[in-house]
Formats: C-alpha cells, sequence, structure tokens
C-alpha cells in the first residue's frame, strides 16, 4: 500500500535529530510538525523571519502580526526569535539550518529538482524555494512517486525549469525512500506492501536496487 | 530637535513628491506587516507606471492589490504573486511586467540597496531560468550567480512604534521585509501604530535607526488576517 500524507510524515520525522533547526516546506512537509518525538527538541524555522515556530494558536492568541511563511497565523515557542527576511535567508543561505524538508514536481538523478513553474500555466513565484535548495546541504524531498496520470517524477533528467541544480540527496515519496548518488537512484527502503517491481516500474531514472531492500519501520 | 523631528501630519503630506514612473519599494510579508495606508494614498493619487518591488502583490481589493484597479502598477518585482486574479489578468493581458526573484535575493537585494553594495554572488538560482543572463562565477568551486541590489526612489514602511526621530521597531513577523526597504528608499516613508517621545524607545532595541526614515506618521491598520489559522 502507498503510504498516506500522514504516514509519510511519520517516516521523514525519523530523520530529525534533538536539537536540530528545521525548515518545513509548504504543504505535505508541514506535516512533520506532528510526529516530532515527544524526546526531542526541535526549532522550526519559517522563512519570513520565525525561528521557534510554536502551534496554531487559539482565538484568543490569534495574532495578524505572527504568521509563518505558509501565511498561516501561528505562536512563537519557548526560546524564539524573530528576525528581518535578510537574516532568516542568511540563515538558510549560510548553511544554519540542518534540515530542510520540502515538495517538488520532479527530482532527477544528478539531484535536480523542478518544483515552480509549469510552462503554459499560471507562473506564481519561486518564493524561499530556490534560497532553501541552494542553501541547505540537508535535504529530503517528499512527493507521491508518480503523477495522478501514473507517470513518474523520479527522472533521468528533469523536464520543468528547475528550482536547484545538483542539491538534492534524499527523498521521501509514497512508495520508497531513496537516496540520490552519482547519478543514479538508489533504493533504500520501501512502503510496507509495496513491491519493488513495482518502485523499479515507477522510476523512470536509473535506479539502483540492493539486494534486499527492507521495509518502511513506521512507528 | 527639528531637523530630527520626521513627523508628519496627514497622509497626503506623507506621500508628498511620489510621482509617474518611480520605483516603490514596499515592506509586507503577504498582508503582514504592510503599509496599508500608504498603499492607500498611493490609489487616491493615481501615480501611474510605478515599478513596485516588494515580496507579493497583495490580494485582490487589499494591499498592492487596490493598485492593480486602476492599473498603477507597470512592472512588479516580487517572490510569489499567487493570491491575486486581477493580477494574473493583467499579466495575460501584457498590461502588466513581472520580475520573479528568490525571496532570499530579494531580501539581499534590498539589504544591498540600502548598504552600498551594488551587486553581489549567491548560489541561489544557479542552473535555473533566473540565472539567465547573470554573470557565473566559481568560488570554492562552487557556481553563484550574480545579483544586483536594488534601490528605490521611494520606500513605504509598516512599523509598530517611531519616536518623533524616526526610529522604529517592528512587531512579530511583521518586521519581514521592512527593515531592507526603509534603507533602500531614497524617500522613506513609515506608518506606525503608535509614535511615542525621543526616549522612550530603548536605542539598544532599535530595529531601523532613523537615519533612514524621512517621515513618519501614524495610523489606523485593518491588519487583514491571509489565512486565519487556529488550533482544534
Amino acid at each position: 500500500m502507498a503510504l498516506t500524507r500522514e504516514q509519510m510524515a511519520c517516516r521523514v520525522a525519523q530523520e530529525l535529530h534533538d536539537g536540530f533547526y528545521v525548515n518545513l516546506g509548504i504543504g505535505i512537509p508541514t506535516l512533520v510538525a506532528n510526529y516530532i518525538p515527544d524526546h526531542m527538541d526541535v526549532m522550526l524555522q519559517s522563512e519570513n523571519g520565525l525561528l521557534g515556530m510554536g502551534p496554531f494558536p487559539t482565538e484568543a492568541e490569534l495574532d495578524p502580526d505572527m504568521i509563518n511563511a505558509g501565511k498561516q497565523t501561528v505562536t512563537a515557542r519557548v526560546g524564539a526569535s524573530i528576525v528581518d527576511s535578510a537574516e532568516s535567508f542568511a540563515m538558510i543561505r549560510g548553511g544554519h539550518i540542518d534540515l530542510t524538508v520540502l515538495g517538488a514536481l520532479e527530482v532527477d538523478v544528478h539531484g535536480n529538482i523542478a518544483s515552480w513553474m509549469i510552462p503554459g500555466k499560471m507562473v506564481k513565484g519561486m518564493g524561499g524555494a530556490m534560497d532553501l535548495v541552494a542553501g541547505a546541504d540537508n535535504i529530503i524531498v517528499m512527493m507521491t512517486h508518480a503523477s495522478k496520470s501514473g507517470e513518474s517524477k523520479l527522472l533521468s533528467q528533469c523536464k520543468l525549469p528547475l528550482t536547484g541544480a545538483n542539491c538534492i540527496n534524499r527523498i521521501l515519496t509514497d512508495l520508497a525512500y531513496l537516496e540520490v548518488k552519482d547519478g543514479s537512484f538508489v533504493l533504500k527502503e520501501r512502503a510496507p506492501g509495496v513491491s519493488v517491481a513495482e518502485i523499479v516500474e515507477k522510476t523512470a531514472g536509473h535506479l539502483i536496487v540492493p539486494d534486499t531492500v527492507p521495509e518502511m519501520k513506521l512507528q | 530637535m527639528a531637523g530630527f523631528d520626521k513627523r508628519v501630519g496627514s497622509y497626503r503630506e506623507a506621500m508628498e513628491g511620489i510621482e509617474d514612473g518611480m520605483t516603490l519599494l514596499a515592506g509586507g510579508f503577504g498582508l503582514c506587516g504592510i503599509p496599508e495606508n500608504l498603499i492607500a494614498e498611493i490609489k487616491r493619487r493615481g501615480t501611474r507606471d510605478l515599478t513596485v518591488v516588494s515580496n507579493n502583490c497583495g490580494i485582490d481589493g487589499f494591499g498592492l492589490g487596490v493598485l492593480l484597479e486602476d492599473r498603477q502598477i507597470r512592472k512588479m518585482v516580487a517572490s510569489y504573486v499567487g493570491e491575486n486574479a486581477l493580477f494574473e489578468q493583467q499579466l495575460l493581458n501584457g498590461e502588466l511586467e513581472v520580475v520573479l526573484t528568490p525571496q532570499g535575493s530579494l531580501a539581499e537585494k534590498l539589504r544591498a540597496g540600502g548598504a552600498g553594495i551594488p551587486a553581489f554572488f549567491t548560489a541561489s538560482g544557479y542552473g535555473t531560468p533566473i540565472a539567465e543572463g547573470k554573470d557565473v562565477r566559481y568560488f570554492n568551486d562552487r557556481p553563484y550567480i550574480l545579483e544586483e541590489a536594488i534601490q528605490g526612489d521611494v520606500a513605504i514602511v509598516k512599523g509598530w512604534k517611531a519616536d518623533w526621530y524616526g526610529n522604529v521597531i517592528y512587531r512579530h513577523t511583521a518586521r519581514n521585509f521592512n527593515p531592507m526597504v526603509a534603507s533602500a528608499g531614497k524617500l522613506t516613508i513609515v506608518e506606525v501604530e503608535e509614535i511615542v517621545k525621543p526616549g522612550e524607545l530603548d536605542p539598544a532595541q532599535i530595529h531601523t535607526p532613523g537615519v533612514y526614515v524621512d517621515r513618519v506618521i501614524r495610523g489606523e491598520f485593518e491588519k487583514r488576517i491571509e489565512k486565519r489559522t487556529l488550533r482544534d
């Protein structure tokens, strides 16, 4: 069975470490915040200038001056700091954020990512995505393995305009957990009940399949 | 004393000097921390052919979106413009030119513009469509593109508190692009929720020093929320 969005978030959360500063992109990556283990302290960065994002507010806490990068109202946690946009991106560009999780439309075997533009459709803009992928050493892409029409999103070469070049090294899809290495995808884990054959079939770019591919553990 | 008193009494006076064809810098992220009354005054004046530099372009009927209604914006420099139907329509009609810029590069272009740095190298956008035509240089075997600074004829800023001298502090994430915008304008106008006497703000807590600010005005703010999200 393909993973649900929640299960995908649960698997990505296993890559967190105590004391990590983490940027979670808009969309599915946001769900990772719900699976931070209780024994771990993780500081979430929102690129509009909030380091230490807390939960959504109660009615009483609601404040129009306190939003996240998705423009949702939020709170600040204990230990948070608030900075301007230049400072916020200095943290990102300067490599101070330990982990970035973001969505994508396509990823290829060279670690290129396309996530912001579909030619012929209204281009809304890249927001902070180009800075995030250029600045982070440690990025996990979260996306479905194939499009709704069944086309693979893991390609030998991205077809859509890029968000960043040679920057992605880990991918979690609804079918598998993969790494990008030396011009190939490497299959590291498969979703419970998903066969290696299905993953091979839905991966367009060159895929290395080790002798044993363990099933993902979902807590 | 009077030489440093930046207070003005009306929005008409606050926006005096803005002219057709100018480059306007505006603070704000989404609808958070936007100079909503200064934008409304520019709409009232009908200033046209503006190049507007701001992270977003408001929404239909609020924020910078109101300047689209009478086609006052000719060119928009932003990182994300997704929440505005009128924007999309004018873009598709060819009435509006758009330059999309990575958010971090936009912030840094404004910071550099205010700090007297004409350009800088960044990895953001290398290998993407926005790198086309830009100089590339390698540092430590990594490619970077040259991005030029941005300066504006007029900068409009939303602060929380200011003193008569134009020292400004911002509130929470309403700070966002406002400090860089304030520094990069030839004429910088700040609207705030409260103006206090000199000496009432802690000098060590000032976000934008008065040296960057030409005029200060106190306003009333709607502070519309774009995505009201509460926990269960």
